[in-house]
């Protein structure tokens, strides 16, 4: 049965950052392919209204941060994480939301989360970057990954990695050469460190999961 | 544990899918390049490569358009080449949606571009395509722009050549393989993937499934094919079946 206009939800409008490092172009086409309406963003006086922001990126993490300071557009973002809007990071936007990065030297990240990132270790047979297709174990279960089995496999691109220090933040791991975390949750906050718009069916399931989310 | 893809290739000359047979293009194929990403979505490939093969790079302009179109239905890892020869247009492939830019006659004729797109964009956006045509004596030599020049290299050497100027995996043609249903050139292609720790994408030749086991057993990190995929419904889930039924770990699961 179809609903009445008026009493359909409606859609959650979603601010998509852009500091100019990075494919936001395949984020706006899987919120377009999951019915959401998104805006791509590139100053903080842009930022009001939101009901939810993602943080993509590819790329080096010193230049990333120099890029979001420049404009204050870190402080910006840092508001809006504390009045509880959910914000997803993805890769270089999940290492971004932590405290620190060794990539390039020893760079502050936004610090949002308890958590330093750091290099995957070179192991025999382990090629680097990680890149391919993997499996991400759930170590929890939240709405943000319903609807995806644990063991679904996610595109990931990476050379660093995220440690989170509390270990409930965790919200998944994915095995190469070592275990690593390949997403985190903790309140308002979400991360994957695989690329969910372009990983089919699970990533754009955990997309649409992040964008019907009160 | 990291799977092995299975990677579509879709070659598009003056906008349109066609057959490359020994890099020669006679057959168009019947439809719109949107639509067969449409169906390699639903069919689970891991990757898709889009190779521009026109012979003038007045083709540049209607190619980025048709990867703009693409990318609104891709939510796998895009490659797309052809014709890159400024940053401008390596760019303007990447803000239409592109994740990886495929180069080869770049890598003979303007190495200081790749190395320049390397650093700006990181060695993981940067795929060396690498075409080798055996000579009248039987020696495997890498030939550019196109299949018409040839580079007087071996496979091995210009491998390493293409990783020192910043490639992060390497794209593997035989123009003597392509459309010739006889699988890869798996003897260049074992040396290439000995030579190097960037991953191999192994391309050309394929026409059984079994083509594709070879190619993982020669040391490719990736299988590709195009034409065996247009003519083969569901070809990709097919593809995978047999990879799996030979004991190579690939992504399984369709779309839908």
């Amino acid at each position: 049965m179809t609903l009445p206009l008026y009493s359909r939800p409606v859609a959650a409008r979603v601010a998509i950052i852009d500091y100019g490092m990075g494919n936001i172009w395949s984020v706006q086409n899987a919120l377009v392919e999951v019915g959401a309406v998104s805006e791509v963003i590139q100053h903080p006086d842009q930022l009001k209204g939101f009901d939810k922001i993602i943080l993509p990126g590819v790329g080096a993490f010193g230049d990333a941060m120099r890029l979001l300071r420049q404009d204050g557009m870190d402080q910006a973002l840092g508001e809006k994480v504390r009045q509880g809007v959910p914000t997803l990071g993805v890769c270089l936007g999940m290492q971004l939301m932590c405290k620190s990065s060794t990539e390039g030297g020893l760079n502050q990240g936004l610090g949002w989360i308890d958590a330093d990132v750091v290099a995957l270790e070179p192991a025999p047979g382990i090629k680097l970057p990680h890149m391919g297709w993997n499996a991400v174990t759930f170590t929890r279960d939240i709405p943000f990954i319903h609807g995806i089995p644990s063991g679904t496999d996610f595109y990931f691109v990476h050379s660093f990695h995220v440690v989170c220090h509390q270990a409930s933040d965790v919200l998944g791991t994915c095995q190469h050469g070592q275990t690593f975390t390949a997403m985190f949750a903790r309140d308002n906050l979400f991360a994957a460190q695989c690329h969910p718009e372009k990983s089919q069916r699970g990533g754009l399931q955990l997309v649409k999961n992040f964008v019907e989310m009160p | 544990m990291l799977k092995k893809r299975l990677i579509a290739v879709l070659i598009i000359r003056d906008g349109a899918v066609v057959q490359s047979v020994r890099f020669k293009h006679t057959n168009s194929i019947h439809y719109d390049p949107v639509h067969a990403i449409e169906c390699f979505n639903k069919w689970a490939v891991d990757e898709i490569v889009i190779l521009n093969v026109s012979r003038d790079a007045s083709s540049r302009e209607g190619f980025a358009d048709v990867v703009k179109r693409i990318c609104r239905k891709c939510f796998v890892p895009l490659a797309v080449g052809g014709w890159i020869t400024d940053a401008d247009f390596a760019r303007s492939l990447l803000n239409a949606g592109a994740d990886k830019l495929v180069l080869n006659t770049a890598f003979a004729d303007n190495p200081p571009l790749v190395e320049a797109l390397s650093s700006r964009f990181g060695r993981q956006c940067i795929v060396a395509s690498m075409d080798v045509k055996r000579d009248e004596n039987g020696t495997p030599l890498v030939i550019v722009d196109r299949a018409q020049r040839s580079t007087g290299k071996s496979p091995v050497e210009w491998a390493k050549h293409a990783v020192e100027l910043g490639a992060g995996e390497i794209f593997f043609n035989s123009v003597d393989h392509d459309g010739a249903r006889r699988g890869y050139d798996l003897e260049s292609l074992r040396q290439v993937c000995a030579a190097v720790d960037v991953p191999v994408i192994a391309f050309g030749g394929v026409f059984q499934w079994k083509h594709l086991v070879e190619g993982i057993e020669a040391g490719a990190e990736a299988v590709a094919a195009a034409n065996i995929f247009h003519y083969t419904e569901h070809a990709t889930i097919k593809a995978k079946k047999h990879l799996t039924e030979a004991g190579v770990r690939v992504r399984t699961g369709t779309f839908t």
